[in-house]
């Protein structure tokens, strides 16, 4: 077993996003990656919290990293960007020492900020590796073509997220290729989808979505795959809202990354949260088996 | 487009606070476009970024404080990527919205009120309580939920919960957020 991971799920884990924490949990125990939860872990303060304040929002994320100082563990990593980010700017602008004190002004126990932070797809990539998923899998998903979206926040900006490239990032290209299956290109894999604007600015995610799903499809993509609750919730849940708005009639399902990989590792769909996708991907799969099914005969 | 009369109109004490509060040097700004060229919101947007940045040169604060790009910004960080002179210019944008909540100005209500009302759980609760959340923003509108057309795809999911995730910590969050209250009065 590898060296443990203190885990932050974040919020929407517990909700909107639930079939990607059942499926990062489902593949990280299949893969050996040693998660360990952080208890009584509470919210990073997310887009809201920076549009209030630095202070406030850097606070919110370093309580999580003093509970992860006080398990003993030197790195945590989060499936969410927007956690990701506001747990990684924290580290770097604590950085600064009179911004330390100002952020451990507003906590119960000061942090020391030795804790480093990780998406989960880092690391995969860098603890499994695509070759070591590659041997794993029972299922390859060769019928498959998918444009990979990684969202605006994943790896942007480089200084602070450290992590891939930040015009082209490729790790969960990687590790689609490792499951066997083929990656449309996808030159919009870090334009913004919209964000949170979705319930207070419909249009604009509509607008920035339904290009997202314009050039998925114009690249005969089959699936987009998605790392982010946010982006996944907007181009899947809100996929009906954008067609209306745009007059197109897309019909494309939004993956997280982690299911087709649990998918090609065998696990059991239901511990994958597939039922818990908006729009059906079972058309999609199975067209996918039938393209492998003939591809072997 | 208008004319500014440069001369009465200046504010160098916006300038400097801006620049204190971001960490950032607004006068190395060139205009030369990068970040409007890469904002996907500047559709949106009523002044784009990098006009932004010129008026805040100009020390323009009543123009750019009642903008209603600074509640439109994402923060997708693309213009703090591509900013040839290294600026953070998505910083920037949220430190202006900073100032924009303090000094009152709300050009785009509905956002602040989604991001108060998130906050507000988050005190509350320790973590997000999703449910909550929208609701409290039916309320607080008055715009029954213009989402209510999602209902029946989300519901039989099973992923929106109708009560709160509690947290032993919550005090612990909500004196946070006691002390940042203090702290900035
Ligand atoms: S990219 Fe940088 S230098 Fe260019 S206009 Fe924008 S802020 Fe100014
Ligand atoms: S961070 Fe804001 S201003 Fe900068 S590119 Fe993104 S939306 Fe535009």
């Amino acid at each position: 077993m590898s060296p443990a991971y203190a885990y932050y799920p974040g919020c929407s884990g517990l909700g909107t996003s639930m079939e990607y924490e059942q499926s990062t949990r489902a593949i990280c125990e299949a893969l050996d990656v040693n998660l360990v939860d952080i208890p009584d872990w509470s919210c990073c303060g997310s887009t809201p919290a920076h549009t209030v304040d630095h202070t406030l929002s850097c606070a919110l994320a370093a309580r999580n990293l003093g509970l992860v100082e006080k398990m003993g563990l030197d790195t945590v990593i989060t499936p969410c960007p927007s956690c990701l980010t506001n747990l990684k700017t924290a580290v770097h602008r604590m950085g600064d020492e009179e911004f330390m004190r100002r952020v451990n002004s507003l906590l119960d126990e000061p942090v020391g900020n030795t804790v480093r932070v990780k998406s989960v797809l880092q690391a995969l990539i860098e603890d499994v590796g695509p070759e070591k998923l590659a041997e794993r899998v029972v299922r390859p998903l060769s019928g498959l073509r998918v444009a990979p979206y990684y969202g605006c926040i994943m790896n942007r900006p480089p200084e602070v997220m450290e992590f891939d490239d930040h015009e082209n990032p490729v790790a969960m290209d990687r590790l689609m290729e490792a499951i066997g299956a083929e990656v449309a290109p996808f030159p919009l894999k870090v334009e913004c989808c919209g964000a949170s604007f979705g319930v207070a600015r419909k249009d604009v995610v509509a607008r920035l979505s339904g290009k997202l799903l314009d050039l998925a499809e114009a690249n005969q993509a089959m699936a987009m795959v998605t790392a982010c609750p946010l982006c996944q919730m907007n181009l899947d849940l809100r996929q009906g809202q954008i067609n209306a708005a745009t007059k197109s009639q897309h019909e494309m399902p939004v993956f997280y990354y982690t299911q087709l990989i649990g998918l090609a590792l065998g696990l059991d769909e239901s511990s994958l949260g597939l039922n818990k996708l908006c729009v059906n991907p079972g058309l999609a799969l199975r067209e996918a088996e039938r393209k492998t099914a003939e591809a072997a005969s | 487009m208008e004319i500014l009369d440069l001369s009465n109109s200046r504010d160098d004490e916006f300038i400097s606070q801006v620049e204190e509060e971001s960490g950032q040097r607004v006068r190395l700004c060139y205009q030369c476009g990068n970040c409007t060229a890469g904002c996907p919101y500047t559709f949106a947007f009523d002044i784009p970024v990098s006009r932004m940045m010129r008026l805040l040169q100009a020390g323009q604060k009543d123009q750019i404080l009642s903008s209603h790009s600074v509640w439109l910004c994402a923060t997708c960080e693309s213009c703090t990527t591509r900013c040839p002179n290294g600026i953070d210019v998505a910083r920037i944008v949220d430190v202006l919205r900073h100032m924009a909540r303090r000094e009152g100005y709300a050009t785009e209500r509905g956002v602040k009120v989604f991001w108060d009302s998130f906050l507000e759980s988050v005190a509350k609760h320790g973590r997000v309580y999703e449910m909550g959340l929208l609701t409290s923003y039916i309320a607080k509108t008055g715009k029954v939920w213009t989402d209510a057309e999602l209902g029946p795809r989300i519901l039989p999911k099973g992923k929106l919960h109708l009560t709160p995730s509690r947290i032993q910590g919550r005090e612990a969050v909500a004196r946070i957020f006691q002390r940042y209250k203090e702290a900035s009065k």
